[in-house]
């Protein structure tokens, strides 16, 4: 365990004193601002657009972050040789992996909590205050937390710019997949509904994570959802990691 | 006592990407590293000495053979806690100041902070950095980064410890400071396995050495065996007469003033040469017998 957090702390080191970090969280927090003079430039509900527009920026934000961060991780470790003088010390090599995780994932937080607050206090100002975005957040949190396993396990035995393109794409495809059940319901039968069925099993629901349009709306949370949401990243989460650390322990650092 | 290293029979071979062929890289290597010695890995660029050190420190996976490090698994964590390694051109975390480095390094070994503490002043003493710790890594030249690269490689004081080129890049005070920390390190106890390719270094330090080339071994055992003990031949110097008819001179090298240099193959024909030049009124300057070098040894070895 104090191997997995020597790692991680210094990961998060790392993240912090890179400046594709400061990059992402400057343009997250003047998009979350800017959202303020949207809102006046479009008919509609003000308040709404404002929150719209900034759970929208903390999602998307933090999302780049999770990938262009997480899939240099390791690759970069492997690119410089700075893992050889890691693995050669007594740590697993899972160890290296889930410490890099960890500390990817405390530096989503801070940046979540920064982007947070800062949205916070815009709706503070402005009188729109509400603590159910809260859970909205909490719900994206949990989503990076998903995409930084996967970038993650994409740079376990790919170039970062295929990774990245791998991490994006299923990101978008993990927003889509709950319509494979609709095709699967519009098919006859046969292979094509099995095919539906086990691309939609297999394939990251990243749709539950999102009750955005609920908060903004007001609307009610199907019951259980946060639990559901939180059991789900814990289950799906593990099967990516420990691909990951599998993969990791065969890899040959030539 | 077993070998502190012990490597039989392993082998290791890479596909390339589109045809299958196979290209070995070490092909059944054997050799093993006795406590408390200086062994020296040479052997020329793409020999594998880079390979078979991966295979030991693990980081590759070998194609079949056995590593055994102070008779267990190369592969055991506890085995790795008691090995200290500095990579070849070694990168490291270059955002980091070297107390924060060697800091880190400390917790992978899970010491306390008042243990990383006092290791890592030490340490940045001894690699002579002890004024610059609050440094970042960027900021390093590379005889710098070789430095705290060593320092990293001490920091759980190993008993065994392997280096990978450790000269290489460094300028002549640089080396001559790795040698140094070299030899003090078995005066310390501790066995050295280290690869290079300059002789200069190995031929004074090690007690053994074993020569590498397209990943088979050549040569292994202590130096003094390895190389031929007769002369290979003999360089007179003197003065006051010519060579010309001089008995036991096989060629002329050099005719500088008044001074000349002649070789002369065996003792023999240095008394011979030597009587001569005597009773002729010269001058003798020296005598000096020409033995096989390592690098003469290296050069043929790896011809073979």
């Amino acid at each position: 365990m104090n191997q997995i957090w020597a790692i991680a702390s210094n990961t998060f080191r790392e993240a912090i004193r890179d400046r594709i970090l400061y990059l992402l969280l400057v343009f997250a927090l003047v998009f979350i601002a800017f959202a303020q003079i949207l809102s006046l430039l479009t008919v509609g509900s003000e308040e709404k657009i404002i929150k719209d527009l900034g759970l929208a920026s903390i999602s998307l934000f933090g999302v780049l972050t999770a990938i262009f961060i997480g899939v240099s991780l390791v690759s970069k470790e492997i690119d410089r040789r700075t893992i050889y003088t890691i693995v050669s010390k007594p740590i697993h090599r899972y160890q290296f992996v889930l410490g890099k995780y960890c500390g990817l994932a405390l530096t989503l937080l801070v940046n979540t909590v920064v982007m947070t607050f800062w949205f916070y206090l815009i709706l503070l100002f402005k009188g729109f205050a509400d603590p159910r975005l809260l859970l909205a957040v909490y719900m994206i949190f949990l989503e990076l937390l998903l995409v930084t396993a996967l970038a993650i396990l994409f740079s376990s035995f790919s170039t970062p710019i295929l990774s990245t393109l791998f991490a994006l794409s299923l990101y978008l495809v993990g927003h889509l997949s709950w319509s494979l059940n609709l095709l699967r319901d519009r098919l006859s039968g046969g292979a094509g509904r099995w095919v539906c069925r086990v691309l939609y099993l297999v394939l990251p629901n990243l749709e539950i994570f999102n009750i955005k349009g609920e908060v903004v709306h007001g609307t009610a949370l199907p019951a259980g959802l946060l639990l559901w949401a939180t059991l789900y990243l814990a289950g799906y989460g593990l099967v990516v990691l420990s691909a990951a650390c599998l993969i990791f322990q065969r890899k040959d650092f030539s | 006592m077993p070998p502190v290293l012990e490597i039989s029979r392993i082998s290791k071979s890479y596909r390339t990407s589109f045809s299958l062929r196979k290209y070995w890289i070490l092909r059944d290597l054997s050799f093993s590293v006795e406590p408390g010695e200086i062994f020296g890995f040479i052997g020329p660029n793409g020999a594998g000495k880079t390979t078979t050190i991966k295979l030991v420190m693990d980081l590759i996976r070998s194609d079949g053979g056995t590593i055994r490090i102070f008779g267990r698994s190369h592969r055991e964590v506890g085995t790795k806690a008691r090995i200290g390694f500095l990579p070849e051109n070694p990168y490291f975390y270059d955002y980091l100041t070297a107390r924060e480095f060697l800091d880190f390094y400390g917790r992978l070994f899970g010491f306390s902070r008042a243990v990383r503490e006092a290791k890592t002043k030490a340490l940045l003493e001894k690699v002579g950095l002890g004024n610059r710790g609050d440094r970042q890594l960027r900021k390093f030249s590379k005889g710098m980064l070789q430095r705290i690269g060593l320092a990293q490689a001490l920091i759980n004081d190993p008993e065994l410890v392997i280096l990978d080129e450790p000269m290489s890049g460094l300028d002549p005070v640089g080396r001559r400071e790795v040698r140094d920390l070299i030899l003090s390190l078995k005066q310390a106890g501790k066995t050295v396995f280290f690869s290079t390719h300059i002789l200069s270094d190995t031929e004074q330090i090690c007690d053994r050495v074993g020569i590498l080339s397209k990943g088979d071994l050549k040569a292994v055992g202590k130096v003094s065996q390895l190389l031929a003990h007769e002369a290979k031949f003999y360089e007179v110097t003197f003065s006051g007469l010519s060579a010309d008819g001089l008995p036991g001179v096989e060629s002329v090298v050099s005719r500088d003033g008044g001074e000349t240099l002649v070789r002369a193959r065996d003792e023999a024909a240095v008394r011979a040469l030597v009587e001569a030049v005597l009773r002729r009124g010269g001058t003798l300057k020296s005598v000096a017998p020409q033995r096989e070098s390592l690098e003469d040894l290296f050069l043929r070895e790896i011809q073979r």
